[in-house]
C-alpha cells in the first residue's frame, strides 16, 4: 500500500491488519509515554485547504506519537491564500522531502492528483470534496469492531445527507468491505441517483430501523434548506430526526461530528450509553498513527536507515517482519 | 434529411476564408477512393486539376503533366472532414490556441473546413468582430474557416445581436456555445429573426437550474464518486422546448455536442415532426463514457456535456447510423495545461479533438465492426450542409477536398505533439489506428505527414 485515497481497492484483510495495528497503539496510549520513536527524522506534511479539527488535530498528533517531523500548512494565511496552484504548493512542500502528505480539499480527486504528482511521499487523503474520508472510515470500522467483534453479517443504517457526505461513501465501502449490509436512508432529495447500484438497500424512511444493529447517523447541514434539498430543517427533523423513541436499547449510535443537536440527532441519544460518538474521536488517533505506520514504515523497510521501531519498548513491529 | 436551409448550398472554399495558396495538380495514383455519397467505392487515379477533381481514373492510367503524383496505392481517400464547431479562442485566449494553430489542427486531422464558435473574449458580437477574425483567416488559416456570431449580445442571453448586419459580415450563423439560451422568450425572437436574415442558429442545450455545478454525468459513477452531477435530462428538456420553438416558428436550428439517450430520442421525435433540425455528436461521447472519470486523477475527461453512460454512448451510435445525428463534430476545445492541472471538480470544460477524430473513432467503433468505415466517412462530412454549405465530395468537377489516410497505421496520440497550441486531447497517451497523411482543402494542401514520404514522379 503505497497512499491512502480511498477505501475502494482495500481488501478485507488490509483493513484487518491496519485496525490490528491500532490496537496495539491503542495499548501505547495507555502508557506514560505515549510516543514512539518510529518515524523519528521523517518528515509528515498536513496540508488542510478546508476547515477541520477532528482529522487535523489527530493526524498532526498521531504523526507527533510517531515522532515524525510535522508541517503543517492551512489554507488560510499561507501563499494558497495568494492564488499558489495546488500543483505549485505540492512542488514547494516536496522540497521538503516528506514521506507522507496528508491532504484535505473541496475537490473530489486532490488527493489522486497529488499521487500522481510526485513519486515520493505517500498521500493520505483526508477528505477530497463529496468523495471519500477514508481515514473516517477506518476508525468507525475500528469501534465497530471494538464494540462488536465482527461487522459480518451486521445491518447498518446510515442516515441523512448522502449526497453531499464523503463520509457515506466511504464508510459504505468500508462497512461492506467488512461484512456488513448497509442501507442508506434519507430523503430522495439527498440520495444520489444510481447509489443503489453500489449494492446498499435504500430508504426513504426510518421504518424498519428498528432492524439496524448500529445507526449512522450523518451532518445535515442547515444551507440544505436553501438549496431546497429539504423544504425546512424541522419537517427533516420530523422525518429523519434519530431521538430516543427510534433508537432501541440494543442499538449502537455513530456520527462523524460536528452533531447538529437537535437536528439529526436528539440530545438525548448523544448522551445514551448506545452512543459511540466519542469513542469515535478517540479511534482516531489511534487508527491514524496504524495509517501512517502502515505507509511509512512498512514501506521503509527497504530503507534501512529510516529509524524503524527497535528502541521503542513494546511498539509495534513492522508488518511481516517476525514479531 | 439534407440541408435544410433556405441558402443553397456553396462550396467549402467559397463560402469560408483562408490563406491564398497554390492548387498544385495531383495525381493520387492507385488510391481507395471512398465516397459513399457520391456512389464512389474503388481503386482509381485521383486526378486534382486546378483545384478540383477532374477525373477518377482507371488505375495506373492516369497522366498529368506537371503534376505531383502520390504512389496511394496503400492509402485511402475520402472528402475531406468538415468540423462545424471548433473553439479557435481567438480573440482574447490566444493562449489556448489562435486561427493559426487551431486550423493547422484541423488541417491534421483530414478536415478541410471549420467553423469557430463565438465564445471568445470579448464574444463574436459586432460586424467588426467577424470582420476581424475572417481578416484574421484570409491571412493565417490553413483550412477554410467560417465563423459564428452569438445569438445575444455578449452571450448574456438578455437581448439579440444584430443579426442581419452580422449575417452581411459574413457570420455564417449564429451560437451562444459554451452557454445556452436560457430564456424561452429570446429563443423565439431569435427564430423569428432568423425568417429576416438566415443563418441556422446552432445550440448548446443545457438547462443551468438542472446542470448547475455538475462537473459529470449524474449517474452511477458520480454517486460513487460524490461528484455533482449533470443530469441527461438537462440537456433533452431544453432541446424539446426549443424543437418547439423552432417548429413553431419554422426556424432552423442545429443541436450541438448530443450526448444522451433522451437527447437523441428529442432529436428524433423532432425531425419526425418535421422540425428543421441537425444534430452532431463528438467523438468523445461516441468512443468514451463516465467511466473513465472513476480514477479522478485525469481531467482530459472533463468537459460539457460530460462523458454519459454507455446506454448514451449507444444511442448515439444508433443515432449516428439512422440519420438522427446529421455529423461528427469534434467541439474541439483547447485549454493551457494549468487549467487542466488542478483536481477533477476544479478543472476547465473541453479537450481538443480535431487531430484524432477521424483516428479515434476508427480505432474505437470501425475496427471493431460497430459501424461501417462508410458511415464514418459519410458523417465527418456532414457537418458542412446544415450551415449551407456543400458537403465535400469527391464526384469529377468538384472543388478539391481530400483527407488521404493510411488507415493500417498506428500512432501515440501526443508522442509527436500537437499541431494545436493545447494538449488536452482526450484520447493523449492512446495508440490509435488510422492516421490522416494528406489533407487536400479547397485544392491546396494543407496538411502532409511530416513522415510520409512523397511519391517520387
Amino acid at each position: 500500500m503505497k497512499h491512502l485515497l480511498t477505501i475502494e481497492g482495500l481488501a478485507r484483510a488490509e483493513i484487518d491488519s491496519i485496525l490490528d495495528r491500532a490496537e496495539s497503539f491503542a495499548e501505547v496510549g495507555r502508557r506514560d509515554i505515549k510516543k514512539v520513536p518510529t518515524l523519528r527524522g521523517r518528515t509528515v506534511v498536513s496540508l488542510f485547504y478546508e476547515s477541520s479539527t477532528r482529522t487535523s488535530s489527530s493526524f498532526e498528533l498521531a504523526a507527533k506519537r510517531l515522532s515524525a517531523d510535522l508541517v503543517s500548512v492551512k489554507a488560510a494565511g499561507s501563499s494558497v491564500d495568494k492564488g499558489e496552484s495546488l500543483k505549485d504548493t505540492i512542488a514547494t512542500l516536496s522540497a521538503y522531502d516528506p514521506a507522507a502528505i496528508v491532504i484535505r480539499h473541496p475537490h473530489a480527486g486532490a488527493a489522486n492528483l497529488v499521487a500522481a504528482w510526485q513519486s515520493e511521499a505517500a498521500v493520505i487523503n483526508a477528505g477530497d470534496g463529496k468523495h471519500a474520508h477514508p481515514s473516517q472510515a477506518l476508525l468507525d470500522v475500528f469501534t465497530l469492531r471494538r464494540r462488536l467483534g465482527s461487522l459480518e453479517g451486521r445491518r447498518i443504517w446510515i442516515v441523512g445527507d448522502v449526497l453531499h457526505s464523503r463520509v457515506a461513501r466511504s464508510n459504505l465501502t468500508a462497512f461492506q468491505a467488512m461484512g456488513a449490509e448497509v442501507t442508506l436512508c434519507g430523503p430522495p432529495t439527498l440520495l444520489p441517483r444510481g447509489i443503489e447500484e453500489l449494492g446498499c438497500d435504500v430508504a426513504h424512511s426510518l421504518d424498519g430501523i428498528e432492524d439496524a444493529d448500529v445507526v449512522y447517523a450523518l451532518r445535515m447541514q442547515r444551507e440544505r434548506m436553501r438549496e431546497s434539498f429539504v423544504p425546512s430543517i424541522r419537517e427533516y427533523a420530523a422525518n429523519f430526526q434519530i431521538d430516543s423513541r427510534r433508537l432501541g436499547p440494543r442499538q449502537l449510535l455513530m456520527h462523524p461530528g460536528p452533531v447538529n443537536r437537535g437536528v439529526e440527532l436528539s440530545g438525548e441519544v448523544i448522551d445514551s450509553p448506545q452512543s459511540l460518538i466519542t469513542e469515535q474521536v478517540a479511534s482516531g488517533l489511534v487508527v491514524r498513527m496504524a495509517i501512517l505506520y502502515e505507509l511509512l514504515a512498512a514501506s521503509g523497510l527497504d530503507e534501512p536507515a529510516t529509524g524503524g521501531p527497535e528502541g521503542a519498548p513494546g511498539a509495534p513491529t513492522p508488518i511481516g517482519q517476525p514479531a | 434529411m439534407s440541408a435544410a436551409t433556405n441558402q443553397a448550398l456553396t462550396p467549402v472554399g467559397e463560402a469560408l476564408d483562408s490563406r491564398a495558396g497554390e492548387s498544385p495538380d495531383l495525381v493520387l495514383s492507385e488510391a481507395l477512393v471512398l465516397d459513399p455519397v457520391a456512389g464512389i467505392d474503388g481503386r482509381h487515379d485521383l486526378v486534382v486539376r486546378a483545384g478540383r477533381i477532374a477525373e477518377l481514373a482507371a488505375p495506373g492510367t492516369a497522366e498529368l503533366e506537371g503534376a505531383e503524383r502520390i504512389d496511394a496505392s496503400s492509402l485511402h481517400a475520402f472528402p475531406a472532414f468538415f468540423d462545424p464547431h471548433v473553439h479557435l479562442r481567438t480573440p482574447g485566449q490566444e493562449h489556448k490556441e489562435d486561427v493559426e494553430t487551431g486550423t493547422r489542427s484541423a488541417a491534421a486531422g483530414g478536415f478541410c473546413g471549420v467553423i469557430a464558435m463565438a465564445n471568445t473574449e470579448p464574444p463574436v458580437s459586432t460586424a467588426a468582430d467577424v470582420e476581424a477574425l475572417r481578416e484574421a483567416a484570409r491571412e493565417g488559416a490553413s483550412v477554410p474557416t467560417g465563423f459564428l456570431a452569438t445569438v445575444t449580445k455578449g452571450m448574456e442571453g438578455e437581448e439579440l445581436t444584430e443579426m442581419a448586419e452580422l449575417r452581411e459580415a459574413g457570420a455564417l450563423g449564429f451560437s451562444d456555445d459554451g452557454l445556452p439560451i436560457r430564456s424561452a422568450g429570446i429563443m423565439r425572437r431569435a427564430l423569428q429573426y432568423q425568417r429576416l436574415c438566415g443563418g441556422t442558429i446552432a445550440l448548446h442545450e443545457e438547462d443551468p437550474d438542472l446542470s448547475a455545478g455538475g462537473a459529470m454525468h449524474e449517474g452511477v459513477v458520480s454517486a460513487a464518486l460524490g461528484l455533482d452531477g449533470v443530469p441527461s435530462v438537462s440537456e433533452s428538456t431544453m432541446i424539446a422546448r426549443d424543437a418547439e420553438l423552432a417548429r413553431y416558428e419554422g426556424g432552423r436550428i442545429h443541436v450541438q455536442h448530443l450526448s444522451a439517450v433522451e437527447s437523441v430520442e428529442a432529436v428524433r421525435a423532432a425531425r419526425a415532426a418535421g422540425v428543421r433540425i441537425s444534430a452532431e455528436a463528438t467523438p468523445h461521447h461516441l468512443c468514451i463514457t463516465d467511466e473513465e472519470v472513476r480514477s479522478l486523477d485525469a481531467t482530459r475527461f472533463k468537459m460539457n456535456p460530460p462523458l454519459r453512460a454507455e446506454a448514451d454512448r449507444q444511442a448515439l451510435i444508433a443515432g449516428l447510423r439512422d440519420g438522427t445525428i446529421d455529423c461528427i463534430a469534434t467541439d474541439h476545445a483547447p485549454h493551457a495545461a494549468e487549467e487542466k492541472e488542478v483536481p477533477f471538480e476544479g478543472a476547465a470544460m473541453g479537450v481538443t479533438g480535431l487531430e484524432t477524430a477521424f483516428a479515434a473513432v476508427h480505432t474505437d467503433l470501425v475496427l471493431p465492426g460497430t459501424i461501417e468505415l462508410a458511415l464514418l466517412v459519410e458523417r465527418l462530412a456532414g457537418g458542412a450542409e446544415p450551415f449551407g454549405i456543400e458537403r465535400p465530395t469527391l464526384a469529377p468537377g468538384s472543388e478539391a477536398n481530400i483527407a488521404l489516410c493510411d488507415l493500417g497505421a498506428e500512432w501515440t496520440v501526443g508522442e509527436d505533439g500537437y499541431e494545436s497550441r493545447s494538449s488536452n486531447s482526450w484520447c493523449a497517451g492512446r495508440t490509435l489506428t488510422g492516421r490522416v497523411v494528406v489533407t487536400i482543402a479547397a485544392g491546396q494542401v494543407a496538411f502532409r505527414l511530416r513522415s510520409f514520404s512523397v511519391g517520387a514522379a
